[in-house]
């Protein structure tokens, strides 16, 4: 995304920063990954239907063929020791990445006692009581809005 | 492995997952494993886990774990299905939604819906990662590499891949375990 970023905004000037921020807004919205999202939209805006298909395109094509290469080479040498341990270090790592992710997603919860506590309670509805997401993220949602909602009257 | 009814079971499998991902990718990891562990029996959680870690050094989105998913399961054929069954609703509805979220930009319900899913994805990135070191963290070498890279991750300025390289080549050395 800092790529994407620099890209668009000071090297080739396609927008102005404000409307980059406009932009990632919508795409943090709607689902999906936002790399993918913003670099639709970016098509859309300046060529259409057939920018936002090319854009798609661009983006996709090298990522994919990268990474079922390295799903090959996985497969072929996996079973080797060697590679099983590094995996095994590399998942570790991969994992942590992931709950940096959570901590940073996290932090602006802190002055927020009703924040916190959807945080948790969806963390305990899908990592310890195993509910499905389809309705746990529409419901918890509506609750935090609710809840937000009612402490401001 | 590749007629009509074996791609369209992973392909709607990802579709449906997809347009859930308010949270991008990690907020979907525990129904993603849900399905392709539990559900349909396609690969088990340590497989899971080493493909999820495999797409993390590789450039592009992050959802490339799917490719690799459908790869597994299909070859190329499904590598295809699943990466377009992800990327291409989610990629129309950002096409049709970019025109409507410019005149919504500054409408009240907007920004409220907006701030409402922020700690929900909190919570459901916090149990993605959960659910990945439960699966990883065998060992005490491995959970220790975690709690070191988190911390890189979180306080340092350290290259991503860097963190994610010397993990791996840490656990080459066989020290891990």
């Amino acid at each position: 995304m800092p790529w994407v970023r620099r890209m668009a905004v000071e090297q080739r000037r396609w927008l102005t920063a404000a409307e980059f921020s406009g932009m990632l807004g919508l795409c943090q919205f709607l689902p999906g990954g936002n790399v993918m999202n913003v670099t639709v939209a970016l098509g859309a805006r300046f060529h259409g239907a057939a920018g936002a298909a090319t854009a798609f395109t661009g983006l996709m094509a090298a990522p994919v063929v990268s990474v079922i290469a390295m799903g090959v080479v996985y497969d072929r040498y996996g079973e080797l020791p060697v590679v099983r341990h590094a995996f095994a270090g590399l998942a570790a790592a991969a994992s942590a990445l992931v709950l940096a992710n959570a901590l940073k997603i996290a932090a602006p919860l802190r002055s927020m006692p009703i924040g916190i506590g959807i945080a948790l309670a969806t963390f305990i509805a899908i990592a310890v009581l195993r509910l499905p997401l389809p309705p746990v993220l529409p419901a918890m949602a509506a609750l935090f809005t609710l809840l937000m909602w009612r402490s401001r009257r | 492995m590749s007629d009509a009814a074996t791609l369209g079971s992973p392909a709607a499998v990802f579709t449906q997952l997809w347009l859930l991902a308010f949270g991008g990718t990690n907020s979907v990891l525990p129904e993603m494993q849900h399905q392709v562990v539990e559900l349909h029996p396609w690969l088990t959680a340590s497989e899971f886990a080493a493909l999820f870690a495999l797409a993390q050094p590789a450039p592009g989105p992050n959802m490339l774990v799917v490719t690799l998913i459908g790869w597994r399961v299909a070859a190329l054929p499904g590598a295809l299905v699943t990466t377009l069954g992800v990327a291409g609703p989610s990629s129309v509805l950002t096409f049709i939604g970019s025109g409507l979220w410019y005149r919504f930009r500054d409408a009240r319900w907007r920004r409220q819906v907006q701030a409402g899913l922020m700690p929900v994805t909190a919570g459901l990135v916090m149990a993605s990662a959960a659910m990945l070191i439960r699966t990883t963290s065998t060992e005490s070498g491995t959970a220790s590499i975690t709690i070191a890279a988190t911390v890189l991750f979180l306080f340092s300025r350290l290259h991503p891949l860097l963190v994610l390289g010397a993990a791996a080549a840490m656990g080459a050395t066989g020290l891990l375990d």
